[in-house]
């Protein structure tokens, strides 16, 4: 422990595993971007690595030296990554990038760094400010790879894709071509209908969720009851319950009613799925508002309905906000009901119509293109609202 | 002087209250009875009687009507026959309207003729069994659009099949089925490999990300929204993505790692016995780390700043904050939500059977509900999977709910 906490030894090991990460993140980068072949050498940047972080202890400007030596190297062919097989500039690009990004992280990981033994708050410091860069690193990429894959192969043609599927450039002359699949999906396989029928049946199961929800909540809420206790738990208890174990008597239930294949069935059913956690989150936010407002109410004659209609609603419109938005993600997402409940292509919500997509007659750009389809706008709400989403989330069940 | 007593039992004012909280919740009481409760009742039911998915639409005779024949031969033809190949149809009765013009002139043995109404008592239709009637008529003009005519009028037809969904045949078949041989042991472990480690991963990882964003700086709401993208995006969609970037031919992973040099051949992600597990594992910790990264993230930002200010002037490192302080403090709610993500995990569905449908050692129970029930048409066995789930369900719920007595107040 006394050893790695040298500043040399520090310096060293992190600079090594920064410089390693850097190496496999540009080399993924820029073949993602070029579809040539970045190939990141595990010696080379590691030793290389090691060799750079234990000369930045010693200052900003050395760890600038450093990099540039590390970037001359690259352009030599003994980088940390490989570029024989890439085109001349792209290679210039990698080994700039990758040295600006190394350079730039070891002066922040090794600031406090120096020559001799570290104290435990200078090492500490250090090993999270790399597990901190570290950790943008890979977050952003697994989360970014692939929504990136996802929009990039709708906008291929199939001969494109079986040629080089690591090249995600876009051919710009293509010019509108580029949207083939979309609008091959809207006109030939119905998805605009599927689109506008997803947002209805979404948005009735809101409604629907809100309308049920909203009096029980604030009844295991607010009023004292024998059996309030029991039912809050048997909410969650609901909420837990796997829905391939319903969903297998709800559909010999509609086959024998004939609720099968019709966008009533569904409607009838989505809010039932969602009515718990709307439930459970919108007590917890009940809970938290003053009761002594709805008592001043209740002492100026008002009914309970009305206090809750006139002060408690009015009060928690964020939540409202907020538990509308996860009903409304819920029904929008939802698949194994739609899967198994409709058959009929007129009637396809968006997540069943990706679902019918799913053959090996239809080329996988289609598929990929109604993935984007169902998931921009739902990403779009989300992102407009993430304030109310993040709170909604955790306000039924975190009490801070 | 008298002593003042507490008032016992209930006020009228409390019961007052309790009746408007019983109202309030009766809607919601009653909806998700109906379709939840009613359900397991009925999966119980089902997962002791001997049916398929062919036993949903009950046995029924089916009848096809044509005239045929030419002036002495013209006859009216009813061919029924019996939908099922298993099961005796009872009591069957035909009834129909011949069209205008066509006169009957000998009726058959069984059926009895008044004006155009036919009525014909067939008695029972065995298995698989059919019958014939004919009855002869005379046309009074041109045959062939008064056989269209016949034709148009669907003769109505009744009979008594039992059904195996009411009646009390029961058995134990299901369940002996699911049980025998190797294979539930094999799900099961699955199953709990699936729930276990990606409950494990998710926590941790969603750890790492609540860590990192504990801090305050520009932009961390916009990597905030987007570190919880694959939670928010709808499954079916990453689902596809993944299957496609992790494709063995032309996946882009696979190309990559080819070309970076780390496989000589190409890997099939989702079609290999253990690496297809691992791969759906990873996927489900992908895809909910979000959640418990949020949950986490709430948490953290509720812990009062003076202790780390005390810890500060004691001069602990930052891992000594986070070991002695952040993690005690965490450790409700990271309790709470490995037992909630390890029963969801437990049930998951959607996700393993989007990536590779159960194939490849990654069957796992709620998997297990659907190829039962829909690929091997057998819906009883399905249902008991379905049973054995519940069974489960209520252990870890019994667990759950006592760690979260502990943890009142989460």
């Amino acid at each position: 422990m006394t050893l790695l906490r040298n500043g040399y030894v520090t310096g060293a090991v992190l600079g090594a595993l920064w410089t390693f990460t850097m190496a496999v993140m540009v080399a993924v980068a820029m073949s993602f971007v070029t579809g040539d072949a970045f190939r990141p050498s595990l010696l080379l940047s590691l030793g290389l690595g090691a060799l750079a972080g234990g000369a930045s202890i010693h200052g900003r400007a050395i760890a600038m030296g450093a990099a540039g030596v590390l970037a001359a190297l690259g352009l030599l062919g003994a980088g940390p990554v490989q570029t024989a097989e890439t085109g001349p500039l792209a290679a210039v690009m990698a080994h700039v990038a990758l040295a600006a990004a190394t350079g730039a992280g070891l002066v922040k990981i090794l600031v406090g760094a120096r020559a001799g033994p570290l104290t435990r708050h200078e090492f500490e410091a250090a090993v999270i400010c790399f597990l901190t860069g570290f950790g943008y690193v890979f977050f952003t990429a697994i989360v970014a790879i692939p929504f990136y894959v996802m929009v990039m192969t709708s906008l291929k043609n199939q001969q494109q894709l079986v040629q080089n599927p690591l090249d995600f450039s876009l051919d710009l002359s293509r010019g509108w071509g580029l949207f083939d699949s979309y609008v091959e999906l809207m006109t030939t396989f119905n998805f605009g209908s599927y689109l506008w029928t997803s947002f209805f049946v979404s948005i009735l199961t809101v409604a629907l969720t809100l309308a049920f929800s909203i009096p029980g909540a604030y009844a295991v809420a607010r009023l004292r009851f024998r059996g309030a206790a029991v039912f809050s738990r048997s909410i969650l208890l609901i909420y837990m319950v796997p829905m391939i174990v319903l969903a297998l008597p709800i559909y010999i239930g509609y086959s024998m009613v004939g609720l099968r294949n019709s966008i009533l069935g569904i409607v009838l059913i989505y809010p039932v799925t969602t009515i718990p956690v709307a439930l459970y989150m919108l007590q917890g936010y009940f809970r938290g508002l003053p009761a002594e407002v709805e008592e001043a109410g209740l002492m100026d004659g008002l009914s309970r309905l009305q206090v809750i209609w006139k002060i408690t609603l009015p009060l928690s419109l964020p939540a409202l906000a907020s538990v509308s938005l996860y009903v409304f993600m819920i029904a929008w997402n939802e698949f194994l009901l739609a899967f198994m409940l409709l058959d009929d292509p007129s009637k396809f919500t968006l997540t069943r119509g990706i679902a019918s997509l799913n053959s090996s007659e239809i080329p996988r750009q289609h598929l990929m293109a109604g993935s984007v389809i169902a998931t921009v706008p739902i990403m779009a709400i989300f992102l407009g609202l993430e304030r109310f989403m993040t709170r909604g989330l955790t306000a039924g069940s975190v009490k801070g | 002087m008298t002593e003042a007593i507490p008032p016992k039992g209930a006020g009228p004012l409390a019961r007052r209250e309790a009746r408007l909280a019983w109202g309030l919740l009766l809607p919601t009481i009653a909806i998700v009875s109906a379709v939840v409760v009613v359900p397991l009742l009925a999966i119980f039911w089902i997962s002791v009687k001997p049916i398929g998915l062919a036993d949903l639409r009950p046995p029924a005779p089916v009848v096809r009507e044509n005239l045929r024949g030419e002036g002495e031969d013209l006859r009216v033809q009813y061919r029924l026959r019996n939908s099922s190949r298993d099961v005796a149809i009872s009591g069957v009765t035909l009834s129909d309207s011949l069209p205008k013009g066509l006169t009957v002139r000998e009726p058959d043995a069984r059926c009895e003729v008044e004006g155009t109404a036919v009525f014909c008592d067939l008695g029972d239709l065995e298995p698989g069994g059919r019958h014939e009637i004919e009855i002869f008529v005379t046309a009074e003009t041109a045959t062939d659009p008064l056989g269209d005519l016949a034709e148009a009028s669907p003769p109505r037809l009744t009979g008594d099949a039992p059904n195996v969904l009411t009646n009390f045949v029961f058995t134990f078949e299901n369940f002996i089925r699911i049980f025998d041989g190797g294979e539930f042991w094999g799900v099961l472990g699955v199953t709990l490999f699936y729930a276990v480690f990606g409950t494990i991963g998710a926590l941790v990882v969603g750890l790492f990300a609540a860590l990192l964003l504990d801090t305050s700086f520009r932009g961390q709401g916009v990597l905030r929204g987007l570190y919880l993208f694959p939670y928010v995006a709808p499954v079916i969609a990453v689902a596809f993505t993944w299957v496609i970037l992790f494709d063995p031919f032309s996946g882009s992973a696979n190309a990559l790692l080819l070309r970076m040099g780390v496989t000589e051949s190409a890997i099939n992600f989702f079609g290999d016995r253990p690496l297809a597990l691992i791969m759906v594992t990873v996927f489900e910790i992908w895809r909910y780390f979000p959640l418990s990264f949020l949950f986490i993230l709430a948490r953290m930002q509720s812990i009062p700043e003076d202790m780390y200010e005390a810890a500060d002037m004691d001069g602990a490192s930052p891992f000594q904050k986070f070991w002695y302080l952040s993690l005690p403090q965490l450790l409700g709610i990271l309790s709470v939500l490995f037992l909630l993500r390890f029963i969801w995990t437990f049930n998951k569905f959607d996700d393993i059977f989007l990536l590779t449908g159960g194939n490849a050692g990654t069957r796992t129970l709620t998997v297990n509900v659907y190829e039962q029930a829909f690929a091997v048409s057998n819906i009883g066995a399905g249902a008991a999977v379905a049973v054995v789930i519940f069974a489960c369900l209520l252990l870890f719920s019994v667990i759950f709910f006592k760690v979260l007595s502990r943890e009142e107040g989460l």
